[in-house]
Parts: C-alpha cells; sequence; structure tokens
C-alpha cells in the first residue's frame, strides 16, 4: 500500500541525514559552491522572464509596474507602522492619545488606492486585448494534451506527431547525473519559424492540461473537449522551455514542453524532411520485421509510453495501473492485446486508445515487447500490417 | 434546573456537551490537531523538493500529499479553529448566556471528526487517497479518479452541513442574543467579522455540496455535466467550484480580521481606529467576494469581456482591504505600545499579511496572471494570506484570551520564542517560493530542475523549522493550563470588552442573566 | 429574572452525538455501496435508521420542552432565525444546479457548435456537424461520431412542444398541483391563526394529499421518461440537467410533504399548535412555500424554456 511505502522511504530518507557528514555537506556544496550542479544551470533566478515576444515583454514590463507600486505602497505604511512602533512605545514613555476617527482620512486612503488601481489597470487592459487578438494567423497549430504528453498537429501540411519527456528515469531516480536540462527535454520539440504570427488552437485528450512557455508569456488551458486559442509572435531563434501547468495526474511533473524556433529558411527544410518522413512512415508498416527488430523497438516504445504506468518492470501499480507481467491480456490471445492497446480499455478510461499516438510499426512492437518480457514467453509477435488490417477491420 | 451547575464528570461532558465554552474548545482542540497532521503532510511535501530528484516519495503519493495538505488545513484546521474562537467568545462578547442553539452548536462539532477521519482514511484505501489537489477539478477528479473519491464528496458533503449548523447558529446568536443595549454598532468587530463569515458560508457551502453532487452524479450515474462528448464543459466545474472557492477564502481571514482588531487596540492602548469603517469595509469585501471568482481561472480561455470584468473586480478588493490596514496602523499611531506575544503576531499579520495582498494583487492582473498562474508564486501568495495571515491571527487569539479560558497566564518568554522562530522559520519557507514561481516552477509537482533547487532546498530547512516552532506552542499551552501562574480577572491593562468583565477563568456558565451595556 | 426571561439552555444530551454517527454511518454506507462493497447497503440501512430516530426524539424533545413553557419568545426568536437561513442555504443549493443550467445553455452550448464569440474551432475541429439546440438530443459525441458514439441523447424530450395538448403535459398539472397545495397551506396558516382547528385540519390535510399527488405525477413522469422516451440520467446533458433539478426538487417535496404530514399528525392526534404558538407547523409552511417557488423557476427554465 502506498502508506506503508511512504514509511519505508521516510526511514529510509532518515537513515540517509542520519549521517551528519553528509547532511551538511550537501546543504554546504549547493547554498554555497556552484559547482555541485551542471555548470550551465541558471541558479538563484528570482525574477520573471523577459521572454521573446512582444508580448512577453509587454507581460514583463507590466509585472514590473505593478511590483514597483506594491513596493512604493509597502515602503509607505511599513514606514509609518516601523515609526509607530519604535517611537510610541510604553517602554519609551509614550503616552497614548484618544483620537479614534477621521472621515477625511477614511476618504484618503479610499481614494488614493482607487487612483492607483486604475493607473495600474489601464496598461493591463490594453495588454489583455492585445492578447486576446488571435482571429488572424499565418500558420496554426493544433496541440492536444494526453496524459503525459504532447500532440502537435501542424494543420494543413500532414504532419503530426507526439513530444514528451526524454530525461532517463536513472537521472530521475538519482542513479546518474542530471543533464542542465533535467525534465525539461523532450523527444521531438515543436518546431516553428520566427516572426510570424503563430495560432495555437489548445485542446486535450484526457484531463485538462495547460501549455505554458514562459518566454512567449503564453499558458493556455488544454480543456477536453474544447479548443482555446492564443498566439505567439517569436523575435529570436532558440530553444525555449516550459512546463505543464495544470495539475493532470501522476506524471503532471513530467510533460515539458521544448519549442524550437527557427529561420523561416531553416524551419521549411525542416518540414520537408518531416513530411518526407511521415512517407516513410507508411511504407515501414508494409515491412516485415524480425523478433529482435521488433522487440528492442519495442522496449523503447514501452519505456517512452507504457512505464509511466505499467512502470519499467512491467509490474504497475495496482490497483490503478495494473501489472503486465502475468497478465491475463498480455499472456492470451492476441486478439485481445491488440484490441486493448488500438481501441483502448473499455473500463477504464486511463488506459487509452494508442491507435492515434503510435504508429503500426510502434504498436506491433510493443506488443512483442510485452508477450516476451519480466516472465511473460509467449514467443510470439506481431508485424505491423497485422495492426492495419486489425484497423482496418474495425478492430474486431 | 440546568442552567447553574458545573462541567459534567468524565469524557461524556464532552460527548453530551451543550456548553459553548466546552465546544469552543473542543473545536480548537481539534483544529489544533488537524494542523498537526496537515502539517506533518506538508513536511512530507518539503522532504520530497528538499533536491530535485525523486526521494523519498512516489508522484502519485505526492499528489496525494499535497490534496490531503490543503484540504486538512482549510476545512479541518481554520476553519474550524475560526468556529472554536467564535463559540467561545461571541456569547462572552455579547452578553449572551451561550450560543442560540446548544445542542445543533454540539451537533456541528461532532460531525467533524466523523468527516475527517473519513477523509484521512481514503490514505488506506486501494488505489490510495484523492490525488487532484484541493482544487479537485474534473474530469480528472471524476472519470480519472481514484475510487476513494466517493469518500471524499461525503465528507464533503457532511463538513459542509457542520458549517451551515454552525454559522446558522452564530448568526441566530448575534442577531438574537445580544444584551439589552448592545446595538449592532457597538459589537466589537470580531462579532461583526463572524455575523458577515457566517453569512458567506450559508451562501456558499451549499454551492460546494451542489458541484460535489454533480461530480458524484458524473462518476456514478454516467451524467455528462463535465464531459463535452455529452454536451457538458469540464470549465463548469471551475466556475461552480470557484464560486464557492473565492468566498472560502475570505471566510479564512475575516475573523482573522476581528480578531486583530481586538487585540492592537488593546496592546496600543488606544481605541479602535475607524470603528464604523471598519464594518463597512468588511461588508464590502464580503459583497466583492462574490464577484471575483473567475480570476483563478484566468488561463482557461473565457471571453475578453468576462477576462476584464474579473480582473477589475478582483483589484477592487484591495480598497477595502487597505482600509482595514490603514485603520489598524492609525490605531497604533500615537499610542503606548507594548509587544506581549499576542501583539507580536498582529502586528506581524499586518505586515505579513499585506505582503500577501499584494501578491494577490499581481495576481488579479490578468495578462500578469498568465505567467504566474499554477506556479510557485501563487502558492507564496496564499501562504502569506493564509499562515501569517490566518494561522498567526488564531495563534495570537489563543495567547490573548487563554488566560480568560483556563485562569491561567502563558509564560511569556516562551511565546516571544515561539513568535520568532515561527516568524523567520515561516518567512524562510515561504518567501523563496516567490522567486522560484516567477523563475518558472509550476505547482503540484515532485520533482524540477536543478535550477529551482536552492529556494527549494531553503523553503524546506524554512517548514522543518516552522514546524518545530510550533511544538513550542503546544507545550506552552499545554504547560499554561495546567500549572500556569494565576491570570487577573483584567488580564491586559484596560482592555475593552465584556469579556473582561468576567472572572478569570470565566466560570462554566456566564450571563446568564443579560448584563447593561451604557 | 424570573424563568419567562432566562434563556433555556439545555441540559447535557445525548441526541447530537449520536446524529452524527447515524449521519456519518448513513453517508459511510452510501459511499461503500456505490463502490460496490457488500457492506455498504447494511451500513446505510443502519445508519439512516439510527439517524431517523434520533431525530424523532430530538423533535420529540424540543416540543416537549415547549409544552412545558421552557421556551421564551426569545428562543422561539431564535428557531425562526435558523429556519429562515436553513431555507436561504437550500435556496443556494438549487442556485448551483440553476447557474449550471445557465453556464451550459448560454455559453457551452454556443462554443460546443461553434457558434459563440470564443472557440469557433471547437465546432469545426472537435464536433463538426453538433448544432445548438435545446434540449440537446444530438449530443456532441453523437455529432462527430456517428454510430460509435457512446454518449447518446434521448428520444422524446419534456418540453412542451412535444405534447400533444396542454392537458396532456403533466408538467402542467404538477405546476397546477403545487400551486394549489400553497394556497391551501396558507389558508391552514389563517385557519390556526384564527383558532379553527377542523378548517386547519382539513386545508392541511389537503395540502398533504396534493404534496403527495405531485410525488405520484412526479414518478410518473420518471417512468415514461425512462421506459417511452429514452430520456435517462445517460442521455447527454439535457438528460444529466433535467433528472439533477426535478431529482433534487422532487426530495425537498417528498421532505416538505412529510414535515407537513408530522405536523398533520400531531394536530388530530395531540391538538398541538396554538394561535399564537405554532412554529412547528410554519417553519414546515415556508418549508413548503420554498419549494413551491423553486418549481416555479423548474417550470419555466426546465419546461417550459425546455
Ligand atoms: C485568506 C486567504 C486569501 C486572501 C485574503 C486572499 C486575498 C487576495 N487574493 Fe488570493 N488566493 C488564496 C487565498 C487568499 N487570497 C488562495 C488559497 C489561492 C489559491 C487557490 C488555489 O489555486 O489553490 C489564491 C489565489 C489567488 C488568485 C489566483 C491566482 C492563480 O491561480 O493564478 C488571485 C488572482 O487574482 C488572487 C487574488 C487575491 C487578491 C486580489 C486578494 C486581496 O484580497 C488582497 C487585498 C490586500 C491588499 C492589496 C493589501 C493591503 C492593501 C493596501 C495596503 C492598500 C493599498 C494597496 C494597493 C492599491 C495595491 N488570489
Ligand atoms: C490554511 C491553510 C494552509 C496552511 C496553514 C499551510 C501550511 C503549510 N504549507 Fe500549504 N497549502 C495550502 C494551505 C495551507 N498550507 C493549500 C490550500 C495548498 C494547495 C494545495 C493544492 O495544490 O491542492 C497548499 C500547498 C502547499 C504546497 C505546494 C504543494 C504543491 O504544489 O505540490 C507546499 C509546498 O511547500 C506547502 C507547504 C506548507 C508548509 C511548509 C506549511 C507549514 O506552515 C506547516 C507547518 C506545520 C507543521 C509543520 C506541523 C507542526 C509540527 C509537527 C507535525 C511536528 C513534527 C515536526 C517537526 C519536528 C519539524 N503547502
Ligand atoms: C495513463 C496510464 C496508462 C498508460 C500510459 C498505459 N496504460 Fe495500459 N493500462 C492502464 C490501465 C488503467 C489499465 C487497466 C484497464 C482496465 O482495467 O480495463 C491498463 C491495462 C493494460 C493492459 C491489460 C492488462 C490486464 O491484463 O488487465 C495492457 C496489455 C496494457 N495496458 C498495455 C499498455 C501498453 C502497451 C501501453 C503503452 C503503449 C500502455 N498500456 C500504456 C493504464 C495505462
Ligand atoms: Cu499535463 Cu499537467
Ligand atoms: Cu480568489
Amino acid at each position: 500500500m502506498q502508506f506503508c511505502m511512504l514509511l519505508n522511504r521516510v526511514s529510509g530518507f532518515f537513515q540517509r541525514i542520519k549521517k551528519p557528514t553528509t547532511w551538511s555537506l550537501a546543504l554546504l556544496f549547493t547554498l554555497l559552491s556552484q559547482q555541485s550542479f551542471s555548470v550551465d544551470v541558471d541558479r538563484w533566478q528570482y525574477n520573471m522572464t523577459e521572454g521573446v515576444t512582444p508580448v512577453s515583454r509587454d507581460v514583463y514590463g507590466l509585472h514590473m509596474d505593478i511590483f514597483w507600486w506594491c513596493v512604493a505602497i509597502a515602503v509607505v505604511v511599513f514606514g509609518v507602522m516601523f515609526y509607530t512602533m519604535i517611537v510610541h512605545r510604553k517602554a519609551n514613555g509614550a503616552k497614548a492619545s484618544n483620537f479614534h476617527e477621521s472621515t477625511l482620512l477614511e476618504i484618503i486612503w479610499t481614494v488614493v488606492p482607487f487612483v492607483i488601481l486604475i493607473i495600474m489597470a489601464v496598461p493591463a487592459t490594453k495588454s489583455l486585448i492585445n492578447i486576446y487578438d488571435h482571429k488572424e494567423g499565418d500558420m496554426d497549430i493544433l496541440i492536444t494534451g494526453y496524459q503525459w504528453k504532447w500532440k502537435y498537429d501542424y494543420i494543413g501540411s500532414d504532419v503530426s506527431y507526439f513530444s514528451s519527456l526524454s530525461t532517463p528515469q536513472n537521472q530521475i531516480r538519482n542513479m546518474s547525473t542530471k543533464g542542465v536540462n533535467y525534465l525539461l527535454e523532450v523527444d521531438e520539440p515543436l518546431v516553428i519559424p520566427i516572426k510570424k504570427k503563430i495560432r495555437f488552437l489548445i485542446t486535450a485528450n484526457d484531463v485538462i492540461h495547460s501549455w505554458w512557455v514562459p518566454d512567449f508569456a503564453v499558458k493556455r488551458d488544454a480543456i477536453p473537449g474544447y479548443i482555446n486559442e492564443t498566439w505567439a509572435f517569436v523575435d529570436e531563434p532558440g530553444t525555449y522551455r516550459g512546463q505543464c501547468a495544470e495539475l493532470c495526474g501522476k506524471n503532471h511533473g513530467f510533460m515539458p514542453i521544448v519549442v524550437e524556433a527557427l529561420p523561416q529558411a531553416e524551419y521549411d527544410t525542416w518540414l520537408a524532411a518531416k513530411q518526407a518522413e511521415t512517407l516513410k512512415l507508411q511504407e515501414l508498416t508494409n515491412q516485415t520485421f524480425t523478433f529482435d527488430e521488433l522487440y528492442t523497438q519495442g522496449e523503447t516504445v514501452y519505456n517512452n509510453v507504457c512505464a509511466a504506468c505499467h512502470q519499467v518492470n512491467g509490474e504497475g501499480i495496482p490497483p490503478m495501473f495494473p501489472s503486465i507481467a502475468g497478465s491475463k491480456i498480455a499472456t492470451g490471445a492476441i486478439n485481445g492485446h491488440l484490441d486493448i492497446i488500438v481501441n483502448g480499455s473499455k473500463n477504464n478510461p486511463a488506459m487509452r486508445s494508442f491507435s492515434g499516438e503510435l504508429s503500426e510499426v510502434d504498436i506491433a512492437a510493443v506488443i512483442t515487447y510485452q508477450r516476451n518480457s519480466w516472465g511473460n514467453n509467449m514467443g510470439d509477435s506481431v508485424q505491423p500490417i497485422d495492426i492495419l488490417r486489425f484497423k482496418e477491420s474495425g478492430g474486431e | 434546573m440546568s442552567a447553574h451547575h458545573g462541567p459534567a464528570k468524565g469524557i461524556t461532558r464532552w460527548l453530551y456537551t451543550t456548553n459553548h465554552k466546552d465546544i469552543g474548545t473542543l473545536y480548537l482542540w481539534f483544529s489544533f490537531a488537524m494542523f498537526l497532521l496537515g502539517g506533518a503532510f506538508a513536511l512530507v511535501i518539503r522532504a520530497e523538493l528538499f533536491e530535485p530528484g525523486l526521494q523519498i516519495i512516489e508522484p502519485e503519493f505526492f499528489n496525494q500529499m499535497t490534496t490531503m495538505h490543503g484540504l486538512i488545513m482549510v476545512f479541518g484546521a481554520v476553519m474550524p479553529a475560526f468556529v472554536g474562537l467564535a463559540n467561545w467568545m461571541i456569547p462572552l462578547m455579547i452578553g449572551a448566556p451561550d450560543m442560540a442553539l446548544p445542542r445543533m452548536n454540539n451537533w456541528s462539532f461532532w460531525i467533524l471528526p466523523f468527516a475527517f477521519t473519513m477523509l484521512t482514511s481514503t490514505l488506506f484505501m486501494d488505489g490510495g487517497a484523492p490525488n487532484f489537489g484541493w482544487t479537485f477539478y474534473a474530469p480528472l477528479s471524476t472519470t480519472y479518479a481514484p475510487p476513494s473519491v466517493t469518500f471524499f464528496i461525503f465528507a464533503v458533503h457532511i463538513m459542509g452541513a457542520s458549517s451551515i449548523m454552525g454559522s446558522i447558529n452564530i448568526i441566530a446568536t448575534i442577531l438574537n442574543l445580544r444584551a439589552p443595549g448592545m446595538t449592532l454598532m457597538k459589537m466589537p468587530l470580531f462579532v461583526w467579522t463572524w455575523l458577515i463569515t457566517a453569512y458567506l458560508l450559508i451562501a456558499v457551502m451549499p454551492v460546494l455540496a451542489g458541484v460535489v453532487t454533480m461530480m458524484l452524479m458524473d462518476i456514478h450515474f454516467s451524467t455528462s455535466f463535465f464531459d463535452a462528448a455529452g454536451g457538458g464543459d469540464p470549465v463548469l466545474f471551475q466556475h461552480v467550484f470557484w464560486f464557492f472557492g473565492h468566498p472560502e477564502v475570505y471566510i479564512m481571514i475575516l475573523p482573522a480580521f476581528g480578531v486583530i482588531s481586538a487585540i492592537i487596540p488593546t496592546f496600543a492602548r488606544k481605541p479602535l481606529f475607524g470603528y464604523a469603517s471598519m464594518v463597512y469595509a468588511t461588508s464590502s469585501i464580503a459583497f466583492l467576494s462574490f464577484i471575483v471568482w473567475a480570476h483563478h481561472m484566468f488561463t482557461v480561455g473565457m471571453p475578453v469581456a468576462g477576462e476584464l470584468f474579473f480582473m477589475y473586480a478582483t483589484m477592487l478588493i484591495a480598497v477595502p482591504t487597505g482600509v482595514k490596514v490603514f485603520n489598524w496602523v492609525t490605531t497604533m499611531f500615537r499610542g503606548s505600545i507594548t509587544f506581549e506575544t499576542p501583539m507580536l503576531f498582529s502586528v506581524a499579520f499586518v505586515i505579513l499579511f499585506t505582503i500577501g495582498g499584494f501578491s494577490g494583487l499581481m495576481l488579479a492582473i490578468a495578462p500578469a496572471d498568465f505567467q504566474y498562474h499554477d506556479t510557485y508564486f501563487v502558492v507564496a501568495h496564499f501562504h502569506y494570506v493564509l499562515v501569517p495571515g490566518a494561522i498567526f491571527s488564531i495563534i495570537a487569539a489563543v495567547y490573548y484570551w487563554l488566560p480568560k479560558w483556563c485562569g491561567n497566564m502563558y509564560n511569556e518568554t516562551m511565546g516571544k520564542a515561539h513568535f520568532w522562530t515561527a516568524f523567520v522559520g515561516l518567512n524562510l519557507t515561504f518567501f523563496p517560493m516567490h522567486f522560484s514561481g516567477l523563475a518558472g516552477m509550476p505547482r503540484r509537482i515532485p520533482d524540477y530542475n536543478m535550477m529551482f533547487a536552492d529556494w527549494n532546498m531553503l523553503s524546506s530547512i524554512g517548514a522543518f523549522f516552522f514546524g518545530a516552532s510550533q511544538l513550542l506552542f503546544l507545550f506552552n499551552v499545554i504547560a499554561t493550563i495546567r500549572n500556569g501562574r494565576k491570570a487577573s480577572d483584567q488580564v491586559w491593562e484596560n482592555p475593552e470588552g465584556l469579556e473582561w468583565t468576567l472572572p478569570s477563568p470565566a466560570p462554566y456558565h456566564t450571563f446568564t442573566a443579560p448584563p447593561k451595556i451604557g | 429574572m424570573s424563568a419567562e426571561d432566562t434563556y433555556y439552555v439545555p441540559d447535557q444530551s445525548k441526541l447530537p452525538i449520536f446524529a452524527s454517527i447515524g449521519l456519518f454511518l448513513t453517508v459511510f454506507g452510501a459511499a461503500n455501496w456505490l463502490n460496490g462493497n457488500d457492506s455498504g447497503p447494511t451500513l446505510l440501512y443502519c445508519g439512516g435508521l439510527l439517524f431517523a430516530f434520533v431525530l424523532w426524539t430530538w423533535f420529540a424533545t424540543v416540543i416537549k420542552e415547549n409544552n412545558a413553557g421552557m421556551n421564551n419568545a426569545q428562543l422561539k426568536r431564535s428557531y425562526v432565525w435558523a429556519m429562515g437561513w436553513f431555507i436561504f442555504s437550500e435556496f443556494m443549493f438549487f442556485a448551483a444546479f440553476f447557474g449550471a443550467l445557465f453556464y451550459i445553455r448560454n455559453f457551452a452550448m454556443p462554443w460546443l457548435s461553434g457558434t459563440g464569440d470564443r472557440a469557433i474551432e471547437t465546432g469545426t475541429i472537435l464536433w463538426p456537424g453538433f448544432e445548438n439546440v435545446w434540449p440537446v438530443m444530438t449530443t456532441p459525441d453523437m455529432a462527430a461520431n456517428g454510430a460509435s458514439a457512446t454518449t447518446t441523447g434521448p428520444d422524446l424530450n419534456m418540453s412542451f412542444a412535444e405534447a400533444e395538448s396542454i392537458w396532456n403535459w403533466l408538467p402542467f398539472w404538477n405546476t397546477a398541483v403545487l400551486l394549489t397545495s400553497s394556497i391551501t397551506v396558507h389558508f391552514a396558516h389563517t385557519a390556526i391563526k384564527n383558532n379553527q382547528r377542523k378548517p386547519f385540519n382539513i386545508w392541511l390535510g389537503i395540502t398533504v394529499a396534493l404534496g403527495f399527488i405531485f410525488l405520484v405525477l412526479q414518478v410518473e413522469e420518471y417512468i415514461e421518461a425512462y421506459q417511452h422516451m429514452g430520456l435517462t440520467l445517460e442521455s447527454g446533458i439535457y438528460g444529466s440537467t433535467f433528472f439533477m433539478l426535478t431529482g433534487f426538487h422532487g426530495a425537498h417535496v417528498t421532505l416538505g410533504t412529510l414535515m407537513l404530514l408530522v405536523m398533520w399528525l400531531r394536530s388530530i392526534l395531540k391538538g398541538h399548535f396554538k394561535p399564537d404558538d405554532q412554529f412547528g407547523f410554519e417553519a414546515a409552511s415556508w418549508y413548503w412555500h420554498f419549494v413551491d417557488v423553486v418549481w416555479l423557476g423548474l417550470f419555466i427554465f426546465v419546461y417550459i424554456l425546455g
């Protein structure tokens, strides 16, 4: 049970910190030295990024304006407070006066803050109206949130792919050194051209997610069944990183966003290559693979996609996520196995349909892998073409 | 008949009591227990976030901790503590013999231990405890929820019933049981703030009940309220939830305003400045709290007109709240101030709550909120208004009235030590969260990139420090009750209010005949 | 001070703690039942019985105390305030549901069909073919996925347009019955204030009967919906809102009828209530008027505009 696991972990934790040397060294290192993490990490960062779009700079300016207003008010209010706390203390012989009303004062401190608020509201309104101007754009990208990855559809250009966390498990489990972009790296970034007004159409497939790239000042919730629109106009080429910003389940902390902004020419090259890849994939589907090819590919797919729930060791987290090792379905008739992956589970929406998400090759590979790992040894395998036939037969 | 003998002996005193003081005590101890439990969950969170990487718990369990921490602190620690204070103090402050409906009063309390036992027991159920945040957004909390969500829903139902009954009782007491001559505009501010809070509670707890009921139906009866395929909308959940949720946060702060308005005049030795404007400001805050809910939803993609409306309305709240802050400061001005423990906590309240208010104002600016939303900046905001806000005011109230309750004076040195450790610990915990939030750290994540590591380590150290400091509080209170120095009837120098005309400790039954008010 | 003037603070009481246990067992049982645990129903029934028994005893105690002259005028005012605010809380409970209906019809529907000022794309990309007509007979799922849709709308709905004539339209009769009952309960009230026991009993009896008739009609409507109209809780958002609003209203009518029935029996069997002391009845009648007002809301927003 989760709770007992926690107790174990907690005692493990205290055992680790019982060694005072480890404890204080860790502290010292992290607090004082700039070396304990990779040199490139931007540490002690304390403010919002200015970002790389006109909107993000605008928002940053707004943020700093209201911040300084607050500081100014704080200086006045706390100034008076500290003055009175020092001067008017009984210990200093202060005698209490008895005034307790002043309509004039009340009016002043109602009106002045009100005026300040108006001063803040004017630029805020302008920015907001500008941000909401998303009717026309140079290009549309449909972004769909999944538990726990993003899908990008380039509307009108036949390119569509998933983008998920690429940080290896052993970094997360503290078994190897963490890279600079720990948890902020993906297998395939979103690629966009610079100096174009890109419209993002944002939605989700299961629960609510939120697509957030701080450098664009774009954060918009991805709501299943509805599409939200927003846009960005990126000035500078570069790689921009963000994260999902709405609690979306277990791996909410592990669904980063990476956007690569390229000059138009490079973007065009990328797009052409991507389109060719799509064609290639279609060809692959008709090819026959060896068991080993399937198995190796299946392992990769499994660890990237399925292990989020069923775990790398295939044991899942019962009862939420069933074990694949020894599972009735993974050791039963092949059609049942195909069915749950192509169509998803009828009982539990968490086990969704993967037919849109994975290519036929990937599905064939992962099935082969599941049927022959962790003590499952069915010895059989499926070919991509079988998946295609299964789908075309209406999933029977 | 009943009215004149002392408490019964043994456990039945507490189980069967109809006495407002007993019930107040029960509420306060219950709340403290919940504070420790919710705090322990917070420490699990902070321990996991001490450094990057997953070290002690799984992400799934982390989410359960976040959810349970938020729920227990809000519904189990802060709200019952204020109801406890209301029970103890309102009859004493308005010269009433007890609460208006004493048996229902006891019922309101005893629902809570059952509700929270049921809620906490979900930790041991198959599939684990609720893991969808204290805001439980659908469909994560419906279609994708663990089975224990059903127990969560019913726990919310019955604690809602408890709150509604408690509030009805408080309103009836205040409107009906004031001593002759105690006009509305002569009531202490604590009574005023509670009157308004009780009204808020009765208005919004049923809405919370409504939204969990819709969840229940989506989960078990296949309705489509929050499912677009059938014509529903997940965002509908958020609107209904926040229609409850935003007034809820003022429910957690208005009684605090009342407490502070009682304590500052006592230790400044000067009457509260601007009594009438305090009453109007409180009412305005309550009114505004009903029309700002969607500031929690700036990123869900509302039409721009809605976005603007909710932005303006939210910003407006700064005005009446400012009036309160200015009145407190002016109350202190040219007083003759001393800094006993309750005053220390109150002064810290004014300063730190204002800081929390400023970050609230920043969040209210919709375009900027696109960057702040669901980051640690928000976490910093609400802990600044809740911990040095609600929690500090409760602690201040306990130090302030404890001598009246139990007849003994607490240990001042230990009280001051508690204050300073809490003050330092809290700022160490929550101030860095502003920075990690602005730097881009989302909330509700068990692991993060190294660029947030330093701030998080500071926060975690602060949290354990702050937690340890509360043990001092517990110790001080118990020591005071068991063998503190005897307190005088007035306790403080010339404090205002009917409660100070009573002996210390206040007799089991007070004001059985109403006092005369000048 | 004479006993008349002191506020009655009851002695220790076992009622609240047992009420809490009863309430807890009830919801705990319900939750277990819904989650498919075998112990659920038993727990629910035991809890419900205990709870009902405690409430019964509780009210009996209060009545006894009142008859013994322990309640002064001030305490009676407390009851008045309490009932008033309780009804307000019920009002807010329904307000949440009406608010949900309002939101669905004015925001969600246009957006899903791509006709609102926002999210044109929602309609064209996600739910092509979905149209904003209320009642929703074709769900977005059906519009976009045709035969493979899992969330399907009803075959028929409750709107007036589907009925042959107003005389055949059940909601009309329901409204007539409930409105009449609000008037009869008022007559009963006037009667007791004028110390006319017999008219009181008769008018109150009629009110209870009307409440009962309303419930029978309502059950009839549900049977009709489930068996002949394909209108169930599962029929998309129309079924959801329809059953939620009418269902909770029905539950409140049941409670109100029960309250009035108890008042009637108290009057008939025990001769309770005096011209100047009948708050028990009065509270029940307020509740009844409240339930009536909610029905008017339902009639307009769910049936006429539905
Ligand atoms: C006690 C609880 C409490 C209180 C009192 C407040 C007070 C305020 N809150 Fe806060 N808030 C929460 C608890 C509270 N909040 C919680 C729990 C959440 C998160 C919920 C969740 O998502 O889990 C939240 C989230 C939250 C958000 C959503 C952020 C997001 O998720 O993106 C916003 C946005 O507008 C906001 C705004 C405000 C404002 C404007 C106030 C104002 O009332 C503050 C007013 C006070 C001042 C401004 C200071 C004093 C005034 C002066 C000195 C006068 C002069 C000042 C000026 C003119 C600026 N709050
Ligand atoms: C009144 C409400 C309240 C209070 C008092 C607190 C108190 C604290 N909160 Fe609170 N918190 C919330 C309300 C509150 N919180 C809410 C509503 C959320 C949002 C939840 C959500 O996202 O859904 C939240 C979320 C939240 C998060 C973000 C979690 C996330 O996003 O994943 C964090 C992280 O640090 C945190 C930390 C703390 C800490 C360290 C305290 C400390 O002040 C606690 C101090 C108390 C103790 C530590 C207990 C006392 C001592 C003991 C038990 C003895 C043992 C201890 C020692 C020996 C050291 N809280
Ligand atoms: C979001 C979580 C999640 C992901 C990701 C996921 N699954 Fe599942 N899986 C589940 C759940 C939940 C069930 C149980 C379904 C049920 O009860 O009907 C399940 C069941 C299964 C089963 C049947 C096990 C049994 O015997 O009951 C198989 C096989 C399976 N999944 C394969 C996969 C494959 C292959 C992938 C990756 C391509 C994958 N799953 C990804 C959640 C997930
Ligand atoms: Cu996706 Cu959080
Ligand atoms: Cu709010």
